[in-house]
């Protein structure tokens, strides 16, 4: 056994790329997630984010934390749609407990009667997503403080 | 006085027992003891129900109200022991048995006895009456035995064609034997209804393959041969061959004691009492169909209840007073739907009458209304009742709307929704108002139909007033904001049932598809309800691996990854362990795993064991290992068949009189993947002694030494209940037929995530429908839902070597999709009791600091 070290380092420090590839389009199943390790900030200290690859192949990606669960789950949540104001909204449902998620912004449209643990926020973070030449690759530093 | 005063009831019948009930409920402070004595040698038992008999109940599935009532030390129920007389003077009853009891008050609640017109050889075996359950136990035991006998059908003649008439012809159409009805009327319940619903009545009953012979009077019961019933003859000469006859001619009150005491009867029998119930002597009442009340006897039980209620209120100090009768009355046959309620002969002066009739589909209705066409006075319904339910409780009251739109057929856009008033009587078996039902909805947080049913006792008897109590509850539920839509979701705006019709029916193999065709929006991408619904339709409709293709999209990440979602992201791991038989080869090779992966173990309900902590990239080693030593998927993670649990069976155990075990097992074999709307557990007892404790269970199998009796709609969980009985002593193969069709029906028509017991309960006829629909294919389906099974068995295989079989499929496991080596670093344990459990917060907050937690990282040491 071993003691546990949350502050997981690669071993080299990476230098924070603005895009980082993270795996083949091909990859990807439509409407499933994937987690993937994404270092962040200036100790490349390494993110666990969610990628999803949408029926038309728009791939999102939000954070793999689940703020009401507090387990690191969300890449294996349903990914589906919801009514916006007209609008088709791409979402994931939590595995956990069912709370669901604005695939795009990370917001959070319906906490199912929960309250996220202590110290988090409802919303997701988000991650920048690009696809060139079917390489899938996240803005590795953007995006909001967590 | 000193202590308590005596009441004394004759008669154990459903009225003496709803008065006693009543009661006791209500006299807390203890001023009544009560003595109960009943000719029939057994508890009071609902003999509205008593037809259903025959298609397999048990006495004890007949019993009224709770059984903790005859424990009461104020109520003593003798059995079996007939009051012979009554002195008035001396306030004392005697017994057959020779017993006296004194009494304070007397209430005779004694019933009526069928009436057996005169005719020569109504004495001859073969002739019986329909009254009791030693009738009917009798009946069916002769049906049986000439059925061994005779090279022919059984051909049974039934004299009487009102309600209790064309039950009792049900009945013997439902032991297999040839039922005709003789009527001495121009037509059929014509007590009840009039000519025209009498002649579409008779369509309805010819067509479920009973006869009818109307104007006809029998007049002699001639001998067979070979003793018992031969023949019966008409008055205008006619012979008809018959081997058995039951007498349902009429009901007459058994007032014999009355008259013996001096009291005053009816012009058509009875004992006369006032609106309080109370005879001419005050310190006698009369309750129930005994009770010539208003100038009658009734021969229904609402009417019989409610003097009951009054009875005790009146003992209590009370001052009830019998409001009048209500008449209403729906015929409980399955296949033929008649009501009638009120004026259904618009008696009342100027009255008109609306009818409506399809003489092809056999549907002949009528309203009765008041001469300005507005107040509902009464009407008859035939081959399609179900306006009955709320138009009953409108009796009296002002329609609203046109009337004519209650009668066109349902989905025509006609019925406009009634809005019943508080005071309205919904359920006059049980006397509860609409107002009740809306109070137990709202404020007695009641919020299912069986809670409703529970608390306010409403359907609980005929159950023909359920439509209308589900209906109320949907409106109050939906005014508290509770959703009572039985849309799907956004998505769908069918019902789960609806659905899968639609998608079997079209043999739509695609979400995508089945979205386009029959979603709300052909954008709509679905969600985490609508999905595994679809997958879980798809799933038995067209079958196919979790993972295939879009199909993988639709899964529950526990379906999608073939394992248990735990707290903190981990899954667990049950291998399939049919009917918890095991071989210690088998016990090793899970404990090996268990110990290599480090995961935490425990055995569960179901009779195999659950290993814990698995992280979603060891899912496919440890699948690996478990396959090879011969286990395959236990299915714990899915909406599918569980577990069979079963006790050792006949094979060790000196009781069993089966093998259970093996039974379990083939019974896990077969269902093993069956995709469901909710879980399905199983159970198998050797004998009557239950130790696999199957009436827990969905479907509950217990040996006979004739062989199974099969019981349905078991649970635990959060409302308990006990599985009841759909059919008894089937050999296997029926065995395996009935329980095919019964998890097929259920899996077709279920909402989502409904398990079988409140299916049971919503599903069309109850349980009476369920076994009418799997037992004797009265939809026509069961050819359909055979070869549906059929094919679930042909085609299984086990996901989890399929799994391992195929490398796309295998990297869906994947820990990180750009580092599939390095466990998820969030994951931490701590040692308890031996084995693994998640860290706390608190424990990963002291790890983090450095404190000296052991904790155990993902990165366990794994043995390879
Ligand atoms: C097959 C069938 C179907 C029916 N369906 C319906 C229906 O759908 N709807 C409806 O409203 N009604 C129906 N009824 C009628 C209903 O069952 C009766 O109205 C109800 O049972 C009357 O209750 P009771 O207590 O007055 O009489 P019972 O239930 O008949 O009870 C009387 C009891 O008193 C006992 N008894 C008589 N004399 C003595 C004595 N001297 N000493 C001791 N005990 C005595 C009898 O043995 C009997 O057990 C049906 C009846 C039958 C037979
Ligand atoms: S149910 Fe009967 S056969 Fe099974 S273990 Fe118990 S006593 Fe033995
Ligand atoms: S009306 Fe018979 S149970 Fe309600």
């Amino acid at each position: 056994m071993t003691t546990l070290d949350t502050d997981t380092t690669l071993d080299a420090a990476v230098p924070a790329p603005t895009w980082l590839a993270v795996c083949r389009l091909d990859d990807l199943a439509r409407e499933r997630g994937v987690a993937a390790l994404v270092p962040d900030g200036p100790h490349g200290r390494l993110e666990q984010v969610a990628l999803f690859r949408l029926v038309d192949d728009r791939v999102l990606a939000v954070q793999q934390h689940d703020p009401f669960s507090d387990a690191y789950v969300l890449a294996r949540g349903i990914v589906g749609s919801r009514a916006v104001d007209g609008a088709e909204v791409p979402t994931v449902a939590s595995p956990m407990y069912k709370q669901v998620f604005d695939l795009r912004t990370g917001v959070c449209l319906d906490a199912a009667g929960k309250q996220p643990v202590v110290g988090h926020g409802p919303d997701l973070r988000t991650w920048g997503v690009r696809v060139v030449d079917g390489t899938v690759e996240v803005a590795a530093s953007t995006g909001g403080a967590s | 006085m000193d202590g308590p005063r005596h009441l004394v009831v004759v008669g154990g019948g459903m009225v003496a027992q709803r008065l006693v009930e009543a009661l006791r409920d209500r006299d807390t402070a203890g001023t009544w003891r009560i003595t109960v004595l009943a000719e029939e040698p057994r508890r009071p038992y609902d003999r509205v129900a008593l037809t259903s008999f025959f298609a397999g109940r048990t006495p004890d599935d007949l019993a009224l109200g709770d059984a903790a009532l005859w424990d009461d030390p104020l109520v003593t129920l003798v059995r079996g022991d007939a009051v012979t007389a009554v002195d008035r003077q001396a306030r004392t009853v005697t017994a057959a048995s020779g017993r006296t009891y004194p009494y304070d008050h007397l209430v005779l609640a004694t019933g009526s006895y069928a009436w057996v017109p005169p005719m020569e050889g109504a004495d001859l075996p073969g002739v019986f009456v329909y009254r009791t359950l030693d009738d009917v136990a009798a009946l069916r035991g002769y049906v049986t035995r000439l059925q061994e006998d005779r090279a022919h059908p059984v051909r049974g003649v039934v004299l009487g064609g009102g309600l209790l008439g064309l039950e009792a012809a049900g009945a013997l159409d439902a032991l297999g034997a040839r039922a005709t009805v003789l009527q001495v009327d121009t037509h059929l319940m014509s007590a009840q209804v009039d000519l025209g619903g009498g002649e579409a009545l008779r369509r309805l009953i010819n067509r479920i393959g009973i006869g009818v012979r109307t104007q006809a009077m029998t007049t002699r019961v001639h001998e067979h041969r070979r003793g018992g019933v031969g023949r019966v003859e008409l008055a205008d000469g006619t012979r008809l061959d018959a081997d058995v006859v039951v007498v349902a001619a009429g009901v007459r009150p058994r007032d014999e004691l009355a008259r013996a005491a001096g009291l005053a009867v009816g012009p058509r029998g009875g004992v006369v009492v006032d609106d309080t119930c109370v005879s001419e002597d005050p310190d006698v009442s009369a309750v129930g169909e005994v009770a010539c009340i208003q100038g009658a006897c009734i021969g229904l039980v609402a009417p019989g209840y409610t003097m009951a209620e009054i009875t005790a209120d009146r003992l209590l100090g009370g001052s009830a007073t019998f409001p009048g009768a209500d008449t209403a009355t729906k015929l409980k046959l399955a296949g033929v739907d008649v009501a009638s309620f009120g004026d259904a002969f618009a008696r009342t002066p100027g009255a008109l009458e609306i009818v409506w009739a399809d003489p092809v589909a056999g549907v002949y209705k009528k309203l009765v209304l008041s001469d300005d066409a507005r107040t509902l006075l009464g009407g008859v319904l035939v081959g399609d009742a179900s306006a009955y339910a709320s138009l009953r409780p409108m009796l009296g009251r002002e329609l609203p709307g046109d009337p004519s739109a209650f009668l066109l057929p349902e989905g025509t856009g006609g019925a406009p929704d009634l809005e019943l008033p508080d005071d309205a009587g919904v359920c006059s078996c049980n006397n509860v108002s609409a107002g009740a039902i809306r109070h137990a909805v709202t404020e007695e947080g009641c919020h299912d139909l069986g809670a409703v049913k529970g608390c306010t006792r409403a359907g609980t008897s005929c159950g023909s007033c359920l439509p209308l109590v589900k209906k109320l509850m949907a409106t109050e539920l939906e005014k508290l904001g509770v959703t009572v839509s039985t849309a799907l979701c956004e998505h769908f705006a069918l019902s789960r049932a609806q659905l899968y019709d639609a998608v079997r029916v079209a043999g739509a193999r695609t979400f995508t598809e089945v979205v386009e065709r029959f979603g709300t929006r052909a954008a709509g991408r679905g969600c985490d309800i609508c999905k595994p619904a679809v997958a879980s339709i798809l799933a038995t409709t067209a079958p196919g691996h979790v993972l295939d293709g879009e199909r993988a999209a639709l899964q529950d990440t526990n379906d999608h990854v073939m394992a248990n979602l735990q707290k903190d992201g981990s899954y667990s791991v049950v291998p399939r362990i049919p009917g918890g038989e095991v071989t210690p080869e088998g016990l090793i090779a899970i404990g090996e795993v268990a110990k290599d992966f480090g995961l935490y173990t425990k055995i569960t309900g179901g009779q195999r064991i659950d290993m814990f902590g698995a992280r979603i990239d060891q899912l496919p080693l440890i699948w690996q290992r478990l396959v090879d030593a011969g286990f395959e998927s236990g299915h714990a993670y899915g909406k599918s068949l569980r577990t069979v649990k079963s006790c050792v069976g006949s094979t060790w155990c000196r009781f069993g009189v089966q093998d259970s075990v093996a039974l379990a097992v083939l019974l896990e074999l077969r269902y093993r993947g069956l995709r469901s709307p909710h879980k399905i557990k199983l159970g198998v007892s050797g004998c009557a002694r239950e130790c696999a404790e199957a009436r827990g269970k969905d479907v509950g199998v217990i040996a006979t030494d004739k062989g199974w009796n099969v019981y349905v709609g078991g649970n635990g969980g959060f409302t308990p209940r006990h599985a009841r009985l759909l059919a008894e002593d089937l050999d296997t193969e029926a065995l395996i037929r009935t329980i095919d069709r019964f998890l097929l029906y259920y899996v077709r028509t279920a909402d989502r995530l409904q398990r079988t017991a409140p299916w049971i309960e919503e599903v069309e006829g109850g349980l009476d429908g369920v076994r009418a629909v799997v037992m004797d294919d009265a939809l026509g389906i069961c050819g359909d839902l055979d070869a549906q099974m059929a094919q679930h068995v042909e085609e299984y295989e086990d996901e989890w070597r399929a799994t391992l079989d195929d490398p796309e499929k295998l990297r869906r496991f994947a820990s990180f999709v750009n580092a599939p080596e390095v466990p998820d670093p969030s994951l931490a344990y701590v040692p308890e009791r031996g084995q693994a459990r998640p860290a706390t917060p608190d424990e990963r907050a002291a790890a983090a600091t450095g404190a000296p937690v052991l904790v155990a990282g993902s990165t366990l040491e794994v043995r390879s």
